[in-house]
């Protein structure tokens, strides 16, 4: 008998020792729903999977008596863009500020230590400050994902731009690179996949900023609609939108790791050597 | 005038010095191999010569005027390690010095301007025999196919000097050999200014025209920094004979076990 610690699965095995877990939670869930209805069939709490099915059906596939728009998507589409656009304007702020930092001793000694104070604020503790400035509107959202994550996304690239090999960046003026050369040639293309890394994994950071604020004042988005119809105890919608949400998610980190690998094959066969 | 003239070169880090009152000069095309122990200061001395490192007191002269304060084109340097730019491929890196020189603001050359600097690259990549793998990125290289390309890169620039920090140091016998015939063969060439460290004295006696020694003339077993390493022996390759490679074995294997009984009576 060989140790456990070097038995390996195989493809087809991992791949069901993988989905085991999943499997096992979702017939739990169906045995406990199903225990619960057969007591009390007006249950809310877990509904059954017919119920589920309804509940997407009138969200997302009916217009919505009141407004006559199909709520499921306009709130997709409402998160998504305030998530998107803060990611994005999070992600260029961390990289120029982050990169200028790695890179010029003069910018470090400046800028660092304020990039350190300011990761320190608790984002959520400025949200109010937030909405007195700037209201209620689209642009509280997306500056309260923009102070959550940004300071992780800079100071991230900024020590993996400090990590290059000074080597490197010796070699570089020793081919007559000019600062800006240093910068643009050798820094920036190897910090690039860092950042995707960092926009990967500060993604779970900023949906729970962008929940956070929906849940507080919005009209739309998926964070607003499961506050909202918490009050109703209904579960048929939460839940869907609990595994929709996570489903986006994944499915964005997915995403990054396959243009990343792409774009950058050199960065993620390094990895693998490591 | 010589070509590179060093007087009385110090380096001091706090209290403790490196280098002692180092004075040489260097004639135009010269193949310097230099060896010593660890921590005896030589890549402190090769870091000055590329300008990361300045001297304490004392000058460091090339072609009659002071080596500048920080790295530039005219002389390359090949590191034991970190050399090339992971993210490009073989060509791309050759390719960077021109795109360096003709692209100020992009860095980066397109159109016809673009194909010459191809063309020498590819030609600088023959020299090393490299042109089969130009489009290959450097993780997909061997440790000496890696070296290849980074001597290909630094001359690229036609610097004065090449600064070589024990380039070999990671490659296995036969591949260094090889590497050996190369760089003489690319030194013969062009007749550029070469400084090598090495740790393997045979090594430093096989390439070159002169070997440097750098080690510790006085030593105080009380207070090891008190006193700098210096070139110890300054002898041109080619008349040596046994007894003295033996010698300055010896000397450096003396000073390697002071190192190590030092450091022992540290712990």
């Amino acid at each position: 008998m060989k140790r456990i610690i070097n038995i390996k699965p195989t493809r087809l095995g991992g791949y069901a020792l993988g989905l085991l877990p999943f499997i096992v939670l979702l017939l739990i869930y169906l045995w406990a729903s199903d225990a619960r209805l057969a007591i009390n069939p007006t249950d809310k709490l877990m509904p059954s999977f017919a119920s589920f099915g309804e509940a997407i059906q009138r969200i997302a596939l009916q217009p919505s008596a009141r407004s006559g728009e199909y709520l499921f998507w306009t709130d997709t589409a409402a998160s998504l863009q305030r998530l998107f656009i803060g990611v994005l304007i999070s992600a260029l702020l961390g990289l120029i500020i982050g990169v200028l930092n790695g890179s010029i001793p003069l910018a470090r000694a400046h800028l660092s230590p304020i990039s350190t104070v300011v990761s320190l604020i608790p984002p959520m503790a400025v949200l109010p400050i937030l909405f007195i400035i700037f209201g209620l509107g689209e642009v509280s959202k997306v500056m309260l994902i923009v102070i959550g994550i940004t300071p992780f996304i800079l100071r991230d690239l900024q020590s993996k731009a400090l990590e290059l090999p000074l080597e490197q960046t010796i070699k570089a003026q020793t081919l007559g690179a000019n600062s800006w050369q240093v910068i643009i040639r050798v820094i920036l293309p190897q910090v690039m996949p860092r950042l995707l890394e960092a926009v990967r994994l500060s993604l779970g950071a900023a949906w729970l900023f962008l929940i956070a604020a929906e849940a507080i004042a919005a009209q739309e988005g998926l964070g607003y609609r499961i506050f909202l119809v918490r009050r109703y105890l209904s579960m048929d919608i939460i839940l869907p939108y609990v595994a929709w949400i996570t489903l986006l998610a994944f499915t964005t980190d997915w995403s990054l790791r396959r243009i990343s690998m792409f774009f950058f094959p050199w960065f993620h066969s390094e990895e693998g050597s490591r | 005038m010589a070509f590179l003239e060093v007087k009385n070169l110090w380096k001091r880090y706090g209290n403790s010095v490196v280098l002692e009152n180092v004075n040489a000069r260097v004639e135009r095309g010269e193949f310097i191999t230099i060896v010593g122990t660890s921590g005896c200061g030589k890549t402190t001395f090769l870091r000055m010569l590329l300008g990361v490192e300045q001297a304490s007191s004392g000058k460091l002269l090339m072609e009659g005027e002071a080596i500048a304060t920080e790295p530039g084109a005219d002389r390359g340097i090949v590191f034991q390690r970190y050399s090339v730019f992971p993210h490009l491929t073989v060509l791309k890196n050759v390719l960077l010095a021109r795109e360096f020189e003709q692209a100020r603001w992009l860095g980066k050359l397109f159109g016809a301007v673009k194909k010459r600097a191809v063309e020498q690259s590819m030609a600088m990549l023959q020299l090393v025999g490299l042109e089969h793998a130009a489009g290959r990125y450097p993780h997909q290289l061997s440790g000496g196919m890696q070296q290849r390309l980074a001597i290909a890169q630094a001359l690229m620039k036609q610097p004065k000097i090449l600064l070589l920090d024990e380039p070999f140091g990671a490659l296995d016998p036969g591949i260094r050999s090889d590497m050996h015939e190369l760089i003489l063969d690319i030194w013969r060439k062009t007749n550029i200014n070469i400084f090598m460290i090495t740790h393997d004295l045979r090594e430093g006696f096989y390439l070159g025209t002169r070997l440097w020694v750098f080690d510790k003339v006085r030593n105080d077993p009380q207070q090891p920094d008190a006193y700098g390493s210096s070139i110890t022996y300054d002898i041109s390759v080619g008349q040596v004979d046994k007894s003295l490679y033996k010698k300055i074995d010896n000397d450096l294997s003396t000073t390697r076990k002071t190192q190590e009984l030092q450091e022992l009576g540290n712990e």
